[in-house]
């Protein structure tokens, strides 16, 4: 029999790794005050694509673990805890966005009315793209996300409690729930913050491209994580090389199908050659931002995709948290090239905001993510799958 | 006790020795002993799937996946070729003044050519490497085999083994614990 609960040794290698990222996440929130004094008009957009970063991982989390939920699967049952850990940090994530709220004006053109008194497209979609309509949606997409994450941790402490046969059908039906909302909520919330920081833009295929990019965000964050808390009780005496190659395969496939979404979207707008979309792909890649374009294909697709296929590298642990950390680093990348060329558009420049915001968020929230998944054990063992999962690795001499 | 079984076509040429058992381990234990012998043409046939069994037998892993890989190289070759010979050389066509060699738009077909001969690779490669269709073997010559889809677990030593001896290879079948051993007619 497995003792679920956080073993001694984790309590202290999480104790002893949660010290310096608040250390870090602090002196980062310095440096952004500062910055938020100084210079706010290379802080917010830095800011934002840190906070979206940072949002991606927790809502990647949630969309990962109700996508478990709704189509079972022993693959979910190691990772289940690191991915409701995930969801609980979304109240600190909504905090962190408070900062930006001051510098809607200076973020969005649609917020200004001067310039939009001058563009007849910006007049047009002001009865979508105003400051009122906008923090309203922002208020319900935050919302509804901590709903479906109150209930899904809530229903899962409760089966942690005493196993109750109807609580997995209701988690079922909840996450299915919660997938649709997530899709819809993620498209407007994405097209909000990041679209229309370029107004005069857009993209059916945006919506997609953020959620193809979150679930990777957050899965890739897990299995990472899942590699160092298998060293450890109780994780060490249940995992093994099958469930490794589960998450492996999974993540190819979220891989490809960022790849999938991400060129749709190139060929489209590349083959139609229009006015109205193209500069949005030339401001990303002239100037030095051509090279994080490359860099997306080849780190973020061709060689992830090339140390996924063969299934002896899914097995090792030491390969697959390379790769893990790789799409992790990458998906920033992503985050940075979608949001960071609207503030310099054609021509890179590193700021040093660009450093501290990621820093001093991740860091937090590297802190508070930590401190919450001490606070459950690490195996949901009342779950009806938990022996089918146990089971998996038991023949897994191959 | 062991029951001996004589091939009843006398003449026609030996297959092999067929041993019947009657519990997973013990099969699982006469083909590492069979093996550890120096018996190397063998098979084992059991009611479902044994990954103990592939590996007493030191059965290779299969090369499909090479082939299924190869396959999947030359159809991305084969789309990208196919689609650059026809726009910029056989027959080229100014389309809105792109490229003729637009390789964007080479992308699509080039993955579904990898997809198709990849998936045609494993189809014919694997029936290519398993020998099937198979109208006759001769394994199903043994009497009782039948049972090898119900409960009980075969052996089969095949003739053409080196180390191949009608009588000491029963002999050494027997002491193995087998229930029954057979000729088998090729």
């Amino acid at each position: 029999m497995i003792d679920p609960a956080v073993s001694a040794g984790l309590r202290d290698a999480i104790a002893r790794a949660r010290r310096p990222a608040l250390i870090a996440g602090l002196a980062g929130m310095i440096a952004c005050a500062a910055g938020y004094f100084l210079a706010p008009a290379a802080f917010f957009p830095s800011y934002l694509f840190a906070c979206m970063f940072c949002l991606g991982l927790a809502l990647g989390c949630q969309a990962v673990l109700m996508l478990n939920h709704v189509t079972g699967g022993a693959w979910g049952i190691p990772i289940r805890r690191s991915l409701e850990a995930g969801t609980r940090t979304l109240p600190v994530v909504a905090a962190l966005f408070l900062p930006l709220l001051p510098g809607l004006r200076s973020l969005y053109e649609w917020a200004r009315p001067e310039d939009v008194a001058h563009d007849a497209i910006l007049r047009h979609k002001q009865l979508y793209l105003n400051t009122g309509f906008f923090l309203a949606r922002t208020v319900i997409c935050f919302a509804a996300w901590m709903a479906f994450a109150f209930f899904l941790n809530r229903w899962s402490r409760e089966q942690d409690e005493r196993p109750t046969r109807g609580l997995s059908r209701r988690l079922q039906l909840l996450s299915s729930a919660g997938l649709v909302v997530y899709g819809l909520t993620i498209t407007f919330f994405s097209i909000d913050w990041v679209m229309s920081l370029e107004p005069h833009w857009y993209s059916t295929m945006y919506g997609v491209l953020f959620i193809a990019g979150q679930a990777l965000s957050g899965f890739a964050f897990v299995i990472a994580l899942t590699v160092v808390l298998a060293r450890y009780p109780p994780l060490s005496g249940f995992i093994n090389r099958k469930h490794f190659h589960d998450l492996g395969k999974l993540m190819l496939a979220f891989v490809m199908f960022w790849a999938y979404v991400s060129f749709s979207q190139y060929l489209i707008i590349w083959a139609g050659n229009l006015p109205e979309e193209i500069p949005w792909y030339l401001r990303r890649l002239q100037g030095g931002w051509g090279w994080f374009g490359m860099a997306l294909i080849l780190f973020h697709f061709v060689l992830p995709f090339l140390l996924l296929l063969p299934a002896t590298a899914n097995r090792n642990p030491r390969i697959l948290s390379s790769v893990a950390l790789l799409v992790v680093f990458m998906r920033f990348v992503d985050v940075f090239w979608l949001v960071r060329p609207a503030a310099t558009p054609g021509h890179f420049t590193l700021r040093w905001m660009d450093v501290a915001a990621p820093v001093g968020i991740l860091g937090i929230w590297l802190f508070v993510f930590l401190g919450q998944l001490l606070r459950r054990p690490i195996l949901p063992v009342n779950d009806p799958e938990f022996a089918a999962a146990l089971e998996h690795g038991a023949d897994g001499a191959h | 006790m062991t029951q001996f079984e004589h091939d009843p076509g006398e003449g026609g040429q030996l297959y092999g020795l067929m041993a019947e058992f009657e519990s997973p381990t013990e099969l699982v234990t006469a083909a590492r002993t069979a093996r550890e012998q120096g018996y190397s043409r063998m098979d084992a046939y059991s009611p479902y799937p044994m990954h103990e069994l592939a590996e007493a037998l030191g059965l290779r892993r299969t090369r499909l996946p090479l082939l299924v890989l190869a396959g999947g190289i030359l159809g991305c070759a084969t789309g990208l070729f196919l689609q650059w010979y026809s726009a910029s050389i056989d027959y080229p066509l100014n389309v809105g003044g792109r490229p003729l060699g637009s390789w964007p738009m080479f992308i699509p077909i080039t993955f579904e050519l990898t997809v198709l001969f990849a998936s045609l690779f494993a189809v014919f490669g694997m029936l290519g490497l398993n020998g099937l269709p198979q109208p006759y073997h001769p394994v199903f010559n043994a009497p009782r085999f039948a049972l090898a889809s119900r409960d009980r677990f075969f052996l089969c030593i095949e003739a053409r083994d080196p180390n191949f001896d009608r009588d000491r290879t029963t002999r050494f079948l027997a002491n193995l614990g087998a229930r029954v051993v057979s000729e088998v007619e090729d």
